[in-house]
């Protein structure tokens, strides 16, 4: 095989809000709160100095002017690290700008325990759980750099509140950008398969393409869904998966609780029972270590997925 | 420096009582709501929807319009008279303020009441929302003045001083903010809750020009906004001293009337001091 390329979706991020302005996006606005370089906003502040505004580590305010700049007619995406901006933040998130449905933009990075080295209070393994629960709002989360760039222009010509999270580690492209399409609200089915269905969101999609892979050699035919808007969920993609495959596992990096598998679990409660994994951070904290020695340590690998499956399967 | 003269001040005056009036019919319908608080801000209320910002009733949504913001949201009874007085609802759906149903939502709703800038009603998040738009016109080269409102309660809120940070950081000199010094707020005095003062200095301290007035005086309220009018490169804040309540001998300077509504008898003893205060004005006209 060769070598892959990879890439942070957050550099994916900063590229792409670059490349919209190229492209005529002239209402685009972006905040940071003194993150620019970690956010990789400062990319587009390099190449458009004056329409990023810095608004020093006050994430609140933060979200606050966004939501004044989108009344104006901009279109503002404010960026910080997943942990301040849907958590610290989360409330304005809620009354300023999910309330009156604003059309901001919060695009959060260093989502999840691959932060690494920064411990658990940087870790932000709960903010699928906290931006879902706010009506009206989209929630994205992005697998690869072709994905995060459609996204990122996707939430732009959308009219609505978004939350867009991306990661810190660089992780492989495996999208052909060539032929691809991007859709809101519109999962994307990767293998055939009604063995078993792997539904996976994030960096966690290229775990369970090559779990389905290392299967696939033990005869057994994994279907993989990539969700990217975890809100609103592609409730026709994930029914039929379940329906024909009969059991369904879930993965994220983020907490089982209140993330895509209570997503998926709640749908498939209600409209079709299946039996069902989630495969994510189990109700606890991270901490400190290199990222892809977190993941595997917390499970949120191709191995632990892979294991799961023939849990299932031998059940 | 512009002047008031008699004639415009003897209407303001009139119409301040008006929107008293307001206050009390919507609470009373309500039978819920902050009466004290926005009792004490009736005159910038009317100062504003009527002098101050460069609104038009027929178009509510106009992009070049001065915004204003209401960052202490409760006092909703407060803006909704000012505004449906001022021409941009009826005055008679003020009493359904609260009811199921009712555009008039318990705080300001920028989606379903005609005029109101920014959805409001948890403390310190106005202000932000007010700085960005100041952001924003001056980004989009408009001349364009925002104001916003606060309580003298609500700036022990973090967030306020984040604001202030920013709107002086960027030299928002089209921002003005207004905090109603009425010494009052839900458990007690504000000195005593969570003492806020000095507020003039901190404010001149994170870069804004102050000025101090009494609140229910036009004149000063005109002086106060011809100093904003005046200051450049830097944010305007402007400390008006009121009484909470105001207006309503009752309800005046009692914490107690900060969310709560007037019974029918009490509704009749306010609405007869108020006709009585109108009354006055008119005889000495």
């Amino acid at each position: 095989m060769s070598e892959v390329k990879k890439i942070a979706t957050r550099d994916s991020y900063g590229n792409a809000l670059v490349e919209l302005a190229q492209n005529g996006a002239d209402d685009l606005v972006v905040l940071d709160a003194d993150l620019a370089g970690a956010t990789k906003t400062g990319i587009f502040k390099k190449a458009y100095p004056d329409r990023h505004f810095n608004c020093g580590i006050a994430e609140c305010n933060m979200v606050g002017v966004a939501a004044g700049l989108s009344t104006m007619g901009l279109v503002p995406f404010a960026s910080s690290f997943a942990m301040f901006a849907a958590g610290r933040a989360f409330e304005q998130i809620r009354n300023s700008v999910g309330y009156p449905h604003l059309n901001v933009k919060i695009a959060a990075t260093h989502g999840g325990i691959s932060v690494g080295e920064d411990g658990a209070s940087h870790q932000c393994c709960e903010d699928f759980a906290l931006m879902r629960s706010i009506p009206g709002m989209v929630v994205m989360c992005p697998s690869d750099d072709v994905e995060a760039k459609a996204a990122v222009k996707a939430a732009y010509a959308y009219e609505g509140p978004v939350y867009v999270r991306f990661g810190r580690l660089a992780v492989p492209v495996f999208h052909d950008a060539a032929h691809f399409s991007f859709e809101i609200g519109k999962g994307e089915q990767l293998t055939e398969g009604n063995g078993v269905a792997i539904i996976a969101t994030g960096l966690m999609v290229n775990e369970a393409l090559i779990a389905a892979e290392s299967l696939k050699a033990q005869g057994i035919h994994a279907r993989v869904i990539n969700i990217c808007t975890i809100k609103p969920l592609d409730e026709e993609l994930v029914l039929k998966a379940a329906r024909e495959c009969g059991k369904v596992i879930t993965c994220e990096e983020h907490s089982i609780i209140g993330g895509l598998g209570e997503a998926v679990a709640a749908l498939l409660s209600e409209k079709c029972p299946t039996r069902l994994r989630r495969v994510g951070v189990n109700d606890e904290f991270g901490h400190s270590g290199p990222a892809a020695a977190l993941l595997k340590q917390f499970g949120l690998s191709a191995e632990h997925i892979e294991a799961v499956a023939k849990e299932m399967l031998n059940a | 420096m512009r002047f008031l003269t008699e004639e415009l001040k003897f209407d303001l005056k009139k119409k301040a009582c008006q929107v008293r009036m307001g206050i009390i019919e919507s609470t009373h319908g309500a039978k819920a709501g902050h009466p004290g608080g926005s009792l004490s801000a009736a005159e910038m209320f009317t100062y504003l929807y009527n002098k101050e910002l460069r609104v038009d009733p027929k178009a509510p949504r106009d992009p070049n319009r001065d915004r204003f913001v209401l960052s202490k949201g409760h006092t909703a009874p407060g803006l909704y008279a000012a505004l449906a007085y001022r021409g941009f609802f009826p005055v008679a759906d003020l009493p359904t303020l609260r009811h199921i149903d009712s555009y008039l939502q318990g705080h300001p709703n920028m989606n379903t009441v005609p005029g109101v800038d920014m959805s409001t009603g948890s403390l310190g998040q106005g202000i932000s929302a007010a700085a960005g738009m100041a952001k924003g016109a001056k980004y989009l080269g408009k001349d364009i003045n925002v104001y916003t409102l606060l309580g003298d309660g609500e700036i022990a809120e973090g967030e306020v001083w984040e604001a202030m940070l920013f709107a002086a950081h960027y030299h928002l000199d089209n921002f003005c903010m207004i905090v109603d010094l009425n010494g009052l707020q839900i458990d007690g005095r504000t000195c005593d809750v969570m003492n806020t003062a000095p507020v003039d200095e901190k404010a001149k301290a994170f870069g804004f020009h102050v000025v101090e007035i009494n609140g229910h005086d036009f004149d000063e309220i005109e002086r106060a906004f011809a100093e904003f009018h005046a200051c450049t490169h830097k944010p305007t804040c402007i400390l008006m001293h009121t009484t909470k309540g105001k207006g309503v001998s009752f309800m005046e300077n009692q914490a107690g009337w900060h969310g709560k509504a007037p019974n029918d008898e009490e509704y009749k003893q306010a609405m007869g001091e108020l006709n009585a205060a109108m009354a006055e004005l008119e005889a000495a006209k």
